[in-house]
């Protein structure tokens, strides 16, 4: 990294964040504790971080791949944590994880694409679980999960697609139902439905776009919707799905990335959701998955649509 | 994990923490305990109550107590009075939950599912929801409970419209609220209810959002809903074609391969291999249901019964603003015959915007096409993109026959809605310091421009458009290229305002029979616009500019020659609006910025196996898997064109192993960087 850019916008504290990570894992603080049910997700997120930084290897491929096979239950779903109940979000975060390690073949693939494709309704949109919560972050992640697995023709796909522009908002963006507020967490769930679903004309890019593109304050950071504070996170969700619509020339790249950088714990590692906020693993992903998108150097590319590195999704998608 | 400061934990607060988390693991781990043997003990229950008062994010406990409510359900009986306590219950430790985060998706999808068993009462929901909206006004779980509980109580979509009344004059600062009312007065509007007419209820809103605005120009919660009106009184609801080619009164000479001999106005001449032209139709929005049912043609050509008519889309989509048809002329006999064709559309349904809306407007066309007979000798020379070309004279009859620009489909009743642009307009001049307020007065002019049918004042409005979205880029920076791309949507607007500024661009190649190229190279494009009225085009040079795509190109249909060098075209996913383009035959992409990035947004706009469209494997694939991967949107967009001449050098791509993947991929290509392959 030269030291004259760097020193204009910071600097990126990789080793510091793999560290933060790999410690993170082992702590018995309230905070873990609190989230025992999401670890699914948080393994996700430390884990890809890790291979966008290069250094999947210093975790033991084995221990992780058993424990998740701990948390699939009989109906072919996953849970959060050993013992937790199956749910469609921790079955992708499954099925991303087995993808990073190139594992995906150790699966009934059958039973977890049944599970997933079972949990589609009538109208096309997708229940979390068998309680029924409907919205459309479901859908995004029934279509991902099974994109991965090359089985999305057990969906009804056509009648998803459906559900998912019902969910269009006059303002261009996606609520999570029909008639729903734009969100920009909805707003990825939609496009990147619509985009490993090759349904992107449904979009009104333009529209969307500046709405997206408005999400930039002062700051330079992003925020989730009109008149609401700038997030780490959002640099994500709304970064992605500019990309995704070809739309991302519209913001000041370079005022994110400093946003994002401003954000990281230069002493302990890891990234919060503003500056000088109390990180975790959720924003320090987002951070770094966002300045991948950035193109900041050092950082793997990642994929806007599947979230995970372009080598693992151009790997499943173009072979056989 | 939001919103709290960063700071070094003293050893007091860890040891508290950690005491803590001692007691919530026993807790958690009591609470499986349960639930795994399936013990709904009123201790348990209360277990399980306790866990989710400390933790309302628990998802399996919520799901533990949905079964335990099931369990008593079923021991009871359908007694009202005796499920209703139980259901309470749930309702209340909902309430404790959502006060610890009242953006727990588990406590508020529990409270759905409670209410879903018709025991509770909806008008304590609505007093709950008030509650909540005091509290944060831009909780969305709440909105979206409220809808859930309306539906379950038929209030009425006015009554909630004037719910969103209250709500904003309460704070004008509410997107939520703008947001709702955008979802219900769109429903009523469209419902045709009662005293809901677009040409009394629109103004009277623009009324309202005034006040949002104009109160902190800075202020978001207002622009959006504004510009949702202004599309509601720019944009008719049912579809109107926008142009054709050949367009109206036009005369065009077909000649089949081999395009070298002819006269000198043959500039309309279309030359095809194939012995067919196409008949292009571009809708303002897009359609469905174009078939030969619903567009019928009257005319001499034979072998023209049953058109196939296909929209300029991908795959897996039915509408588009542009449908093209193939008309043959080939089985004709030859010499000097003029065969007139009449087009007619909207004389019997069916022809359905994707919005739902009709076609209904009757239209019919006529233009007449003369064929030639092909020429005996089809030398292929190189194209080249600096010499042989000759500026088109404005005052020529030919070139007003081909450029057509004039307003189809008038008549729509459009009283109201200038008058409406033309308050707006005014009113804005008032916010003309303010971002907002230049952007919306740009709009505004833009849509003033669009409704225009006096040639006369036509055109009067685009000096101040471009000179508002300069004054942006400055004001503005961080949204800089969103104001830079306007500009050049609005430039394009403005060449193809007239014929007469449109020659000035309009240029014959000598080398090609007289073949009309528009030249719009240097011209600092961001963006390509305008190419409903650009159907003619043949020839198209757009280098030294700086676009990134080719979309919208895709409705070209004549296009035979393309120059996109010197741009910032960054892969070639970005050019697969290209692949509609069939009789694209020479590319020049040469000085871009190929295989420079490691990000391609144009990853899912290109039809791949990334997007779950075009799986087809053909030999090139099976033999070189490596290479197709490496090269995926090469590979992707360069098989679908039949391109005869190609120029890739000055692209970080560009190299042996790229170039030879090429001419697999492209056997039929005879020049490559201007070389013939093999010398």
């Amino acid at each position: 990294m030269s030291s004259a850019s760097s020193s204009q916008m910071g600097q990126l504290v990789a080793d510091k964040h793999v560290r933060y990570i790999l410690m993170a894992e082992k702590k018995e603080s309230l905070e873990s504790v609190v989230m025992d049910h999401l670890r699914m997700n948080g393994a996700y997120w430390g884990l890809t971080t890790l291979d966008l930084l290069d250094k999947l290897g210093t975790v033991s491929e084995d221990e992780v791949v058993s424990w998740i096979m701990t948390c699939q239950h009989e109906s072919g779903g996953f849970a959060g944590n050993t013992g937790h109940d199956p749910h469609i979000l921790y079955t992708l975060s499954a099925v991303q994880i087995l993808a990073l390690f190139d594992k995906i073949n150790i699966l009934d693939v059958g039973k977890v694409s049944s599970y997933v494709a079972g949990l589609q309704n009538e109208d096309g949109s997708f229940s979390g679980d068998m309680w029924g919560e409907i919205d459309t972050r479901f859908s995004y992640i029934a279509i991902c999960c099974l994109s991965i697995l090359k089985c999305l023709d057990k969906i009804n796909v056509e009648k998803a697609v459906e559900y998912i522009v019902s969910c269009k908002n006059l303002d261009g963006g996606f609520g999570c139902t029909p008639g729903a507020e734009s969100h920009a967490g909805q707003i990825f769930c939609c496009v990147g439905a619509l985009a490993i679903t090759g349904s992107l004309h449904h979009v009104d890019k333009d529209l969307l776009g500046w709405w997206l593109c408005e999400r930039q304050t002062k700051t330079g950071g992003l925020n989730g919707r009109p008149e609401k504070l700038p997030d780490v996170c959002y640099s994500w969700w709304v970064l992605s799905s500019l990309i995704m619509i070809d739309r991302v020339h519209w913001i000041d790249k370079a005022k994110l990335a400093k946003f994002i950088l401003d954000c990281q714990d230069l002493d302990n590692g890891g990234i919060s959701d503003r500056p000088e906020d109390a990180v975790d693993i959720f924003h320090t992903y987002f951070g770094v998955a966002g300045l991948s998108l950035l193109e900041y150097p050092g950082v793997k590319a990642i994929d806007p649509a599947y979230a995970l590195p372009v080598d693992v999704i151009n790997r499943i998608a173009f072979t056989k | 994990m939001h919103g709290r400061p960063r700071k070094a934990s003293k050893p007091e607060e860890e040891a508290a923490s950690a005491a803590k988390a001692v007691k919530l693991r026993s807790l958690q781990s009591q609470f499986m305990t349960y639930h795994h043997d399936k013990i709904y003990t009123k201790e348990a229950i209360e277990l399980s109550t306790k866990l989710l008062e400390i933790n309302p994010e628990a998802y399996t406990a919520w799901n533990y107590r949905k079964l335990a409510v099931e369990d008593s359900l079923s021991r009871i009986g359908p007694d009202p009075s005796l499920v209703k306590p139980i259901l309470d219950e749930e309702l209340r430790v909902v309430e404790n939950a959502l006060k610890q985060n009242f953006k727990s998706y588990g406590a508020w999808h529990h409270r759905k599912w409670v209410l879903s068993k018709g025991h509770s009462s909806t008008g304590n929901e609505l007093k709950l929801l008030d509650k909540f909206q005091k509290l944060d006004s831009r909780n969305f779980h709440a909105w979206n409970y409220r809808r859930f509980v309306v539906e379950l109580t038929n209030r009425s979509e006015q009554d909630e419209l004037q719910y969103t009344d209250d709500m904003i004059n309460n704070n004008f600062s509410n997107y939520s609220a703008w947001h709702n009312r955008s979802v219900l007065l769109s429903s009523l509007l469209a419902n045709r209810a009662d005293g809901f007419v677009p040409e009394k209820k629109i103004p009277d809103e623009y009324e309202i959002v005034h006040q949002a605005i104009f109160t902190d120009p800075d202020d978001q919660s207002g622009w959006f809903y504004h510009l949702w009106l202004l599309d509601q009184t720019v944009n008719v609801e049912s579809p109107l074609l926008t142009s054709s080619w050949p367009s109206h009164g036009s005369s065009v000479i077909l000649s089949g391969a081999g395009c070298f001999n002819g006269s000198p106005s043959n500039f309309t001449t279309f030359c095809s291999e194939t012995g067919s032209f196409p008949l292009i139709l571009y809708f303002d929005q897009a359609v469905g249901g174009v078939s030969s049912l619903t567009v019928t043609l009257d005319s001499e050509l034979k072998g023209n019964e049953n058109l196939v008519w296909e929209p300029i889309s991908n795959k897996s989509s039915q509408v588009s603003c542009v449908w093209v048809a193939r008309l043959n002329f080939s089985s004709q006999p030859c010499g000097s015959k003029d065969y007139k064709v009449k087009v007619r559309l909207g004389n019997s349904p069916g022809i359905v915007s994707s919005r739902g809306f009709n076609f209904s407007a009757p239209y019919e066309f006529v233009f007449t096409a003369h064929v030639h007979d092909p020429a005996k000798d089809s030398q292929e020379r190189i194209v080249s993109w600096t010499d042989g070309f000759e500026l088109w004279d404005a005052q020529s009859k030919d070139l007003n026959s081909l450029v057509t620009l004039g307003q189809l489909n008038a008549g729509i009743d459009l009283k109201w809605r200038q008058a409406a642009i033309d308050s707006e307009i005014e009113c804005f001049r008032l916010l003309a310091d303010s971002k907002i307020g230049k952007l919306t007065l740009a709009r505004l002019l833009m849509a003033s421009e669009a409704m225009m049918s006096d040639a006369a004042v036509k055109g009067v409005h685009y000096e101040e458009i471009l000179q508002l979205y300069n004054d942006l880029m400055a004001l503005d920076s961080s949204h800089h290229h969103y104001y830079k791309d306007e500009h050049s949507v609005a430039f394009l607007h403005k060449v193809t305002s007239s014929s007469e500024s449109l020659s000035r661009y309009l240029f014959r190649y000598r080398d090609m029979n007289n073949l009309v190229c528009l030249r719009l190279n240097k011209l600092s494009l961001s963006r390509i616009a305008s190419v409903n009225k650009l159907l003619f085009v043949q020839m198209l040079d757009l280098s030294h500019n700086e676009l990134h795509s080719t979309e919208g190109l895709e409705a070209m249909q004549l296009l035979s020659c393309l120059n996109l060098s010197h741009n910032r075209i960054r892969s070639f996913s970005a050019l697969d609006s290209l692949r509609h383009v069939k009789q694209l035959k020479v590319l020049d992409v040469s000085h871009n910025h190929i295989g420079k990035h490691s990000v391609d947004t144009t990853r899912y706009l290109c039809s791949s196996p990334l997007s779950n469209s075009d799986l087809s494997q053909d030999d090139v694939r099976r033999q070189n898997p490596g290479l197709v991967t490496k090269y995926w949107d090469a590979y992707f967009v360069l098989r679908d064109l039949n391109l005869k001449q190609l120029d890739i050098a000055g692209n970080e791509i560009a190299g042996d192993e790229f170039n030879s993947f090429v001419l697999q991929v492209v056997p039929k290509l005879v020049w490559l960087n201007g070389q013939k392959p093999g010398n």
